[in-house]
């Protein structure tokens, strides 16, 4: 905020002629520098300046010839010059006011924000970047299952940054391999107490938990079976892990290949389920009674999809724990620090995203 | 359980299935990609079923199926082939059966 009229204080005071600094900020050819107070004086200042890069001898003296050079101009061109100069002076003004109410009212519409994401927050309602509203009024029924799941992610990411920080922090004082051990170690269990929560949350709703509301947005876009997709990950940590040594570059690489390798294991087998129950539900029932065991088969397969989501994180502990057996103490403590920041990221994304100014319709 | 353990002799790779299982299709997958043409015996289709069930539960397969076999010795579920192929020891367990590339 101070740049813009700094630069139009110090215009003033300088009584100098800066169209390149207006014209970017206000967006129209900007004449003279000048209030309706200051007038005349103004002009001649400017002239002055203009005419010391011809001669600068002149200097003071210059100016009273200025001046008498200005008066005799035709009256009517310097009244007109005047009104001009006040003209655009005023609506330069106008222009900025107009600017500065836009900045500050999208400020206080921020700061609204932010106050509703803590105050929904505090609620243990977790929202995420979306502010999706759809997920929060409609669903009527009240399931607690994934009422506390969400509370306690939202402690679990809070747990989270400080973990981070906690990492940075020992990794830039160099601290010793058995105190970032003790913190490698936390951030692992950490980890395995998000995967134990979603196990319970997939009893409870493994739609919900499938669908990645529980996630804010620019996560979801990454979405693989209610999770990140382990190779994916191992992908983004391994160039910030360097140096590696060759027998570490080779096993992080089978690390990757066998993750994949599970992956797309798991995603026939649930395609397989979609096709299964789409066939199930698609079958006719010209036989009485036999909708019944139709429905009976469609939730036989709703339940296996509990299985999938849990061997998807089963994976995703397995290629954790074995990063750790591949890596040094100090290599792991920086992988976390890595993925903690990549999530922090993404999360800080779909914030942004979200509160983003809309065009009007 | 004889019938289980003459079963999985049969071949080098045998997964316990049921045809409606799609877990045990992951996991036949999975053996595929890794070079290895597995034998699937789905017990829904096999007239002892219950006994077999049983017995693969007592040896430890919770679900029961999907249940591996390798080399005649059990391997256990989906949790513990996947936890095996992620340590790197799978494809050593399985080399002399690779058949397919």
């Amino acid at each position: 905020m101070s740049s813009p009229s700094t630069q139009f204080a110090t215009s003033r005071r300088m009584g100098i002629y800066e169209p390149v600094h207006q014209i970017s900020m206000w967006a129209e050819p900007f004449k003279a520098d000048c209030s309706p107070n200051t007038g005349t004086s103004t002009i001649i200042e400017v002239d002055t300046k203009m005419d010391k890069s011809e001669d600068t001898s002149q200097g003071t003296i210059g100016s009273s010839k200025k001046y008498d050079q200005e008066a005799n101009k035709p009256p009517d061109k310097v009244l007109r010059r005047l009104a001009q100069n006040r003209e655009a002076a005023r609506k330069s003004r106008l222009r900025k006011k107009a600017y500065v109410q836009q900045l500050e009212s999208s400020r206080l519409k921020l700061t609204q924000l932010e106050q509703e994401l803590e105050r929904l927050r505090q609620q243990g309602v977790y929202i995420g970047g979306s502010f999706d509203t759809s997920h929060l009024g409609l669903s009527g029924t009240v399931n607690t299952g994934t009422d506390a799941f969400e509370m306690e992610y939202g402690h679990w990411v809070e747990e989270q940054s400080r973990q981070v920080n906690e990492l940075r922090t020992a990794l830039q004082a160099h601290v010793t391999d058995i105190d970032l051990r003790l913190l490698v170690d936390s951030g692992m269990n950490h980890y395995y107490d998000l995967f134990r929560m979603k196990a319970t949350a997939a009893k409870a709703d493994v739609f919900y938990l499938i669908s990645g509301m529980w996630r804010t947005s620019a996560e979801r876009f990454f979405l693989w079976i209610g999770g990140f997709r382990p190779s994916e990950l191992l992908k983004v940590l391994t160039p910030q892990l360097d140096p590696l040594t060759e027998q570490q570059v080779v096993d992080v690489y089978n690390l990757q290949q066998s993750s994949q390798q599970a992956e797309d294991a798991l995603s026939q087998g649930l395609l397989k389920l979609q096709q299964t129950l789409s066939e199930t539900l698609a079958s006719d029932t010209v036989v009485a009674g036999s909708y019944m065991s139709q429905m009976t088969t469609a939730m036989g397969k709703l339940e296996a999809l509990v299985s999938f989501v849990n061997q998807a994180d089963h994976l995703r502990q397995q290629t954790l724990l074995q990063m750790s057996r591949i890596l040094t103490t100090r290599q792991a403590a920086r992988g976390l620090l890595a993925l903690g920041d990549y999530f922090q990221r993404l999360r800080a994304l779909s914030s942004l995203w979200a509160a983003r100014p809309c065009e009007p319709a | 359980m004889e019938k289980v353990m003459r079963v999985a002799s049969e071949k080098g790779v045998v997964i316990f299935s049921r045809s409606s299982c799609c877990m045990c299709y992951a996991v036949k997958i999975l053996f595929h990609e890794l070079g290895v043409n597995p034998m699937v015996h789905e017990l829904d289709q096999d007239p002892e079923e219950k006994e077999m069930e049983r017995a693969l539960s007592r040896m430890g397969c919770n679900a029961p199926v999907p249940a591996v076999f390798i080399g005649g010795k059990l391997v256990g579920s989906t949790n513990e082939v996947m936890s095996l192929h992620l340590s790197g020891s799978l494809v050593p367990l399985i080399k002399s059966y690779q058949t397919l590339t």
